[in-house]
């Protein structure tokens, strides 16, 4: 081979045509939704699905609906052929949903307690607002204190409440809450046992632990209502919601230390030792340095455990506690409300309403996250 | 500089200034004392809750022990995978609950992680539309609480199914209706063994055929067929012995008759309800989990295998999804015990698995509130260490592959 190749060009390429059409509706189309033919497919098949299923969601929901009773016929006005969902009966039954059996005289007490609630937890809530540390002092130690007292009565002349006329939505709140502010700092004491060196801390925490996380939540509410009574000095008898509220700290506290302990896992040596060297302690170390952080990284899995505590306590209806799903059911057996759907009704206002809470815990838990992930950008 | 022939004269080294530290300052005390503390207390709680436990027992004039098990119940139970009557025992009680347990949990489980790794997928999806449903079906179902789904399924159960007479037909006799679900069953005949057992043998010749070739395909460079000869390797065999054993494998489809669907196996509504109401909410979390196993392989992985030049397959099977399952399994195994966990919910809506019929209606009746919570949750921590034990043993092998 005498003549050889020269793999150069010589002479420019002409500009290849720009694309299409790479902006605008017809190109967000068809990346998105024609990109293949089975995309395509896909497409039309969920289109169908959506023709299929929205329609008659919406009658059910919005046009076959009854939304008024102007005469009081209660049940009755839920009572005819393809009928949709029942408001009236939301309507109607709202009080009960909100307050349960609450004395109804006195239900500005609860909403005083709400309002109370929402003024000292947004200067938490709100980043840039001021007067944090005074709010947290109120919210976390203060509040709980004057809404027991404001619920419960007894003092200041309020006419005394027993427990068993708390209920509904404020109900769900109150036990979530108290787990919320007692079932973290427990759980951050079980995972900082069960990183410690000392081998029977260490094994007691194991062992509370994963006890606690092997077990069903309604078993250990059946515990808390059958068993506890059993193991209290005779004559004492605690209430049946403390005692729930207990069960369900002892259980949530099990599944946050678990959670801490992945934060703690994370954080790497050099944290201990450069704090160690500094001259700290070890609770300062730990206060200071370690748990800042490690808390810090595990938000994420701290909101999903208060997520799964507000749902959970949706289980106490089975051991009898008119929580707000409790009385929905309750409400739904009302003879003078039956109809065909005034429960599946009640169901999904339930539903939406347990749905507001979560969604809004989750998206706040992501708007935090991003507000702190500042120390891992390299 | 010292001189070399002089020897320096060092300081003796500082021993730790005993005189200012308190022996109460030195960790060993300190660890000995908070450790004493804590079995004390523990011991001490532990002591003063039985002897109340002893009081009051005493008080009310009530037995323990677990001579109550060989006791006969005396009470029925709608749904058992064991023969079970009134005459049976509490011991009987015990495992007809553990049985439904088990069941609803590997139904459960089987068709959860289905829907949950479509879901999973359909989430990261190019297409708009099957992305929005995902999220929105994720969204949706996470956010609301187990109980009130059971209830919410259990109702619709009831209510807005068809009447037996008008049920929702499908091919195979299978049939929907407000009294369960019907389902075909198999019915074995005397030579039905035989087939079983060319089925287990296939299979695992066959799974041991993959593993060999994929060895020699590792070994060698060289690609050889793997599926095919597989497939033949299982196939071939089971039915030259279902020919040759003359089994006949017999269906019973369920049929209308008068008022009722007769033959076949029927789900009851309770059990329809508590897996389809599982299978929904555990799905959601486990299309979280694999779409997070999928995100947490990076692009790089993928464009690193292509520049290596393997096929679409292999860059699938021998990149990302080892990697991706690595992070996948740990949760997924947790959420398939929060399944059976979740399962005790059955309580509510009437199914009879173990806290409904040991913990609630047992309870009731032999009024032994100890020894039968204690055996409850004796079978859940069974599961539960189970589990990990299994997780653990994964874990090591995950973690020596890795580096």
């Amino acid at each position: 081979m005498t003549d050889t190749t020269v793999f150069v060009r010589s002479q420019m390429e002409p500009a290849a045509l720009p694309p299409k059409r790479s902006t605008g509706l017809v190109a967000w189309l068809r990346t998105n939704l024609f990109a293949t033919p089975g995309d395509t497919a896909m497409t039309i098949i969920a289109m169908l699905f959506v023709a299929w299923l929205v329609p008659p969601l919406w009658q059910f929901l919005v046009t076959d609906a009854v939304w008024s009773d102007p005469e009081g016929l209660r049940g009755e006005a839920c009572r005819f052929e393809g009928v949709g969902a029942c408001w009236v009966f939301i309507q109607g039954r709202f009080n009960f949903f909100i307050y349960g059996f609450y004395p109804v005289d006195q239900i500005w007490r609860v909403n005083v307690m709400f309002l109370l609630g929402i003024i000292f937890i947004l200067p938490l809530l709100v980043p840039r607002a001021p007067f944090k540390r005074t709010a947290a002092v109120m919210f976390f130690l203060v509040y709980p204190v004057v809404a027991y007292f404001l619920m419960a009565g007894g003092v200041f002349g309020l006419r005394p409440v027993p427990t068993n006329f708390w209920g509904g939505l404020t109900l769900t709140l109150i036990i979530s809450l108290i787990g919320i502010i007692a079932s973290t700092p427990i759980g951050i004491l079980l995972a900082l046992g069960r990183q410690s060196k000392l081998p029977i801390i260490k094994a007691f925490c194991v062992g509370f632990i994963e006890l606690w996380r092997a077990v069903p939540l309604i078993t250990v509410l059946f515990m808390a209502s059958v068993m506890f009574p059993l193991f209290m000095p005779q004559g004492v008898s605690v209430d049946n919601l403390a005692r729930a509220i207990v069960g369900i700290i002892l259980f949530e506290s099990a599944y946050m230390a678990e959670v801490v302990r992945g934060g703690l896992q994370a954080m790497p040596r050099g944290q201990y030792e450069a704090a160690y060297a500094l001259g700290l302690n070890k609770p300062k170390t730990m206060g200071l340095i370690i748990l800042p952080q490690a808390l810090k990284h595990v938000i994420p899995g701290i909101v999903n455990t208060f997520i799964a505590l507000f749902k959970d306590t949706s289980l106490v209806s089975i051991i009898g506690i008119f929580e707000l799903l409790n009385t929905v059911r309750a409400a739904g057996s009302d003879i003078n409300w039956s109809s065909p759907t005034h429960a599946v009704t009640g169901y999904i206002f339930a539903g939406f309403v347990f749905w507001v809470f979560c969604f809004a815990m989750s998206r706040y838990s992501i708007y935090m996250e991003r507000r702190l992930h500042t120390g891992h950008k390299r | 500089m010292p001189d070399k022939s002089v020897p320096i004269e060092t300081q003796p080294a500082r021993v730790p200034a005993q005189a200012n530290s308190a022996f109460y300052n030195d960790p060993r005390f300190r660890a000995f004392i908070y450790q004493g503390l804590l079995v004390v207390g523990v011991v001490a709680l532990f002591w003063w809750l039985a002897s109340n436990a002893q009081q009051n027992l005493a008080a009310q004039n009530k037995q323990t022990g677990f001579a109550f098990l060989d006791q006969p119940a005396g009470f029925g139970i709608s749904f058992s995978l064991i023969p079970f009557d009134r005459a049976s025992s509490y011991l009987q009680v015990y495992f007809v609950g553990i049985l439904n347990t088990l069941l609803v949990a590997s139904i459960g489980i089987v068709l959860a992680t289905m829907l949950g790794f479509v879901i999973g997928i359909a989430r990261l999806s190019s297409n708009f539309l099957i992305r929005q449903f995902a999220a929105i079906y994720v969204e949706t179902i996470r956010n609301m609480p187990l109980l009130l789904q059971l209830l919410f399924w259990y109702f619709l159960m009831l209510n807005a199914l068809p009447a037996v007479r008008n049920a929702i037909t499908l091919p195979f006799g299978i049939a929907l209706h407000q009294r369960g679900l019907n389902l075909p069953a198999l019915v074995p005949d005397d030579r039905f063994i035989f087939l079983a057992v060319a089925i287990v043998v296939a299979v695992i010749a066959g799974l041991v055929f993959r593993r060999w070739s994929l060895k020699q395909i590792e070994n060698t460079g060289r690609r050889r067929p793997v599926w095919l000869p597989m497939l033949a390797i299982i196939i071939v065999p089971i039915f030259l012995v279902y020919f040759i054993s003359g089994t006949r494998i017999a269906f019973d489809f369920p049929e209308l008759r008068g008022f009722n669907f007769r033959g076949g196996f029927t789900a009851p509504p309770e059990l329809t309800a508590l897996v389809l109401g599982l299978v929904v909410y555990t799905a959601a979390f486990i299309a979280e989990i694999v779409r997070a196993g999928i995100q947490s392989v990076s692009h790089g992985q993928t464009e690193a295998a292509s520049a290596l030049g393997l096929k679409e397959g292999d860059r699938l099977r021998l990149v990302i999804v080892p990697q991706a399952m690595r992070v996948i399994i740990p949760p997924l195994t947790s959420q398939y015990l929060n399944l059976t966990k979740n399962s005790s919910l059955g309580a509510a809506i009437g199914f009879p698995e173990l806290v409904n019929v040991y913990v609630g209606t047992a309870l009731n009746q032999s009024g032994r509130a100890i020894e039968i919570i204690g055996m409850a949750m004796l079978v859940y921590l069974t599961f539960s260490l189970t589990t990990s034990i299994v997780m653990n043993w994964y874990n090591s092998r995950v973690a020596l592959v890795e580096r």
